[in-house]
């Protein structure tokens, strides 16, 4: 049997579904049509009544996820593009990530934002907002970059009690295999070692993570023995994880398909510089998308993001620093 | 609603109230005797969020209800118990009627940590979630999808039957999120009784500059929902249109809206003069004062005498005195005991930076 990461998602939510009688799925499209990418296919019919088509309304659907939270439900929204989450942003930053803190009342709701570019999605359908959602208190980030992960990692987002914002990669979603679902995961919070070794730390997370070990594999021909952290959940950061890999390499390039200024590569340099500054041969470095919208053209778009072959080179630039 | 308020045992309908002179009261004398006292209520206790405001006992604003009692109060005494209601920042009536304390509206907006915003959050933004008293973030308009949210929830959950309010004023009305709010209900063709206070001003901004229509009301036809005036600062009709409002949505009519006019009877906040008031608009049929109408509705019917007027409002403020006074013996907030953590899932705080040792 072969999973892909879109399989994965869409057989989380129907075990969820299944297992827990709070759960219920809202968002455009999601019902019989089974979802722009068809990661709710066939359950609106498996599970009638719980997966419910809402209006092209981010703010409203939001909003009515957070009602049904308060009323002791589950509600997984998919948002079809990451992109539209921002009609919805002040439902989610001003209502759901607040609800905790002011009213002791948690907010146990999952939002599925499918991020990231594939070659032809333009300026509105690519975005990488992991780094705004992580900004905000009173939220949890997840990014998976394997199917086991975004398996069990959206299992585990139901279960919590506070407003998680699951970004799913979009690139992924097709071509990402595993052989198996995975039946145990590494617990909540934890960014895993996705090669390990000695002259360098690459810290990265969702697609970016395959970029990185291809990177770090072109590199092993040259001798450099790279190891590569997959962070998995961006808030909360596992900084202990990466400040270990720091410490065994001495080098670190934080990797990140969002756009460059602040964000989570800057979030990795700033706690890898205040702490472990000891622990470092070169000065950290990052690497994230150019400063523009996202292209439409391939040939655009792939010279946007981070690639094996541009994170290779800049790894290459710290390694002979 | 419940009687959460000494004055309530005996202005509850079910309570009977003190029979008039020399005969029973009606239901209706029964139940707006009842409103008024709620609106009473809210009046001295605003007046004395005013007086603490301007000692500087309060940190932030203060936003009064003054001008719209009549309506807020029909709102919380046509909502039930196990309603929902998420009120908007001009309905003290409203809240006292719908179960919010004297004591923990004093709390919050002397940023008591036993209140039930605990210092976390001030004035308007209380409320007790899992109570159906929602706490208003400032951008009202997205209360309504959470009102929405809570009567889907109980859909799904096969527990029908209760109703949601969700108030805004003129101002809310030009939001996006009122929108989308209000047509998720239609299509959904939730209990969703959607109150505006067309209040003449949204800040300093009159009503000629946030919409165009005649009347907000003619919007309700283009969302499929059904529209009710009110003359807002008349009680009787008040109470009138938002029962009825009330009962077809809670009979499955669907949506109901309500749009009733009437004047704000003070700034923005305690911070604005509110000069930029139409002097004519003080002056005509809506810039009556809610409050006075009522008493002359009640004396007019033989529904209440001076005394009894006078007699409630002495009790409102013995009963809002008696609550300041415990209110203001309790603790200031701590923060050295202040958890400073918006996660609720054990071990996921984001513990950066750590804390010195």
């Amino acid at each position: 049997m072969s999973v892909t990461y879109l399989e994965a998602i869409r057989l989380a939510q129907a075990r969820v579904l299944a297992e827990d009688p709070r759960v219920f799925i809202y968002g455009q499209d999601v019902g019989a049509f089974g979802g722009a990418f068809k990661a709710t296919k066939n359950l609106a019919e498996q599970f009638p009544g719980r997966v419910i088509d809402a209006p092209i309304s981010e703010d409203a659907i939001v909003g009515a996820a957070i009602g049904a939270a308060i009323e002791g439900l589950r509600p997984i929204v998919e948002i079809q593009f990451a992109d539209f989450s921002m009609p919805g942003f002040n439902q989610i930053v001003n209502q759901a990530a607040t609800l905790y803190w002011r009213t002791g009342v948690p907010c146990p709701l999952v939002i599925r934002l499918p991020s990231g570019g594939t070659s032809g999605g333009g300026p509105f359908h690519s975005q990488c907002l992991e780094a705004l959602y992580a900004h905000m208190p009173g939220l949890l980030v997840m990014a998976p970059g394997t199917v086991e992960d975004v398996y069990s990692m959206l299992i585990e987002a139901v279960a919590l009690d506070d407003p998680v914002i699951f970004c799913e990669h979009k690139l992924l979603y097709y071509h990402l295999k595993a052989d198996r679902l995975p039946e145990a995961a590494l617990p909540a919070g934890k960014a895993r070692i996705a090669r390990p070794g000695r002259d360098m730390t690459l810290v990265t997370y969702s697609a970016m993570v395959h970029e990185a070990l291809a990177a770090a594999e072109e590199l092993a021909a040259e001798g450099y023995q790279i190891e590569v952290v997959d962070l998995r959940v961006l808030k909360p950061l596992d900084t202990d994880t990466v400040m270990a890999s720091v410490a065994r390499t001495g080098r670190l390039l934080a990797v990140g398909e969002a756009w460059p200024w602040g964000g989570v590569t800057a979030e990795i340099v700033a706690r890898v510089a205040a702490e472990g500054l000891h622990l470092l041969d070169a000065p950290p470095q990052r690497i994230n998308a150019k400063d523009t919208p996202i292209p439409y053209h391939p040939n655009l778009w792939a010279a946007h993001r981070p690639t094996a072959r541009s994170i290779a080179a800049a790894a290459r630039r710290a390694l002979q620093t | 609603m419940d009687d959460p308020i000494q004055c309530s045992t005996e202005s509850r309908p079910s309570g009977g109230g003190a029979p008039g002179p020399g005969q029973a009261l009606s239901m209706e004398a029964d139940r707006c005797r009842s409103a008024y006292r709620w609106m009473v209520l809210a009046r001295v206790l605003d007046d004395k969020l005013a007086s603490l405001y301007r000692g500087g006992k309060i940190h932030g604003g203060v936003f009064l209800s003054r001008g719209q009692e009549a309506l807020s109060a029909a709102i919380g005494v046509a909502l039930q118990r196990g309603d929902i209601f998420a009120p908007l920042i001009r309905d003290t009536a409203g809240r006292l009627a719908f179960g919010e304390t004297v004591a923990e509206a004093l709390r919050t907006c002397l940023g008591s940590p036993l209140g039930p915003m605990r210092a976390r959050d001030g004035n308007v933004h209380r409320g007790r979630p899992r109570d159906g008293l929602l706490p208003m973030i400032s951008h009202l308009g997205a209360m309504i999808a959470v009102v929405n949210g809570m009567l889907l929830a109980r859909r799904l959950q096969g527990r029908p039957g209760s109703v949601g309010a969700a108030c805004l004023g003129d101002g809310g009305t030009s939001t996006g999120s009122f929108h989308e709010g209000i047509n998720q209900a239609a299509i959904e063709r939730l209990p969703l009784v959607l109150v505006i206070a067309d209040n003449q001003y949204a800040y300093s901004t009159p009503t000629c500059r946030q919409f165009a229509c005649q009347s907000l009301v003619d919007r309700a036809v283009g969302y499929g929902v059904q529209g009710h005036l009110a003359d807002g600062t008349d009680l009787l009709e008040c109470m009138r249109v938002l029962a009825d409002a009330v009962g077809r949505a809670r009979s499955g009519q669907g949506p109901q809206m309500v749009v009733a006019r009437l004047l704000r009877l003070c700034g923005h906040g305690e911070h604005d003069d509110a000069s930029y008031v139409d002097p004519a608009l003080k002056e005509s049929e809506l810039g009556r004062d809610c409050l006075q109408v009522a008493e002359e509705i009640l004396i007019g019917r033989g529904w209440a005498t001076t005394a009894d007027l006078a007699g409630w409002r002495h009790d409102a403020q013995a009963q809002i005195e008696a609550a300041l006074a415990e209110v203001q013996r309790d603790p200031q907030p701590d923060p050295y005991q202040e958890t400073w953590t918006a996660i609720a899932s054990e071990g996921l705080r984001d513990g950066y930076p750590a804390p010195p040792a």
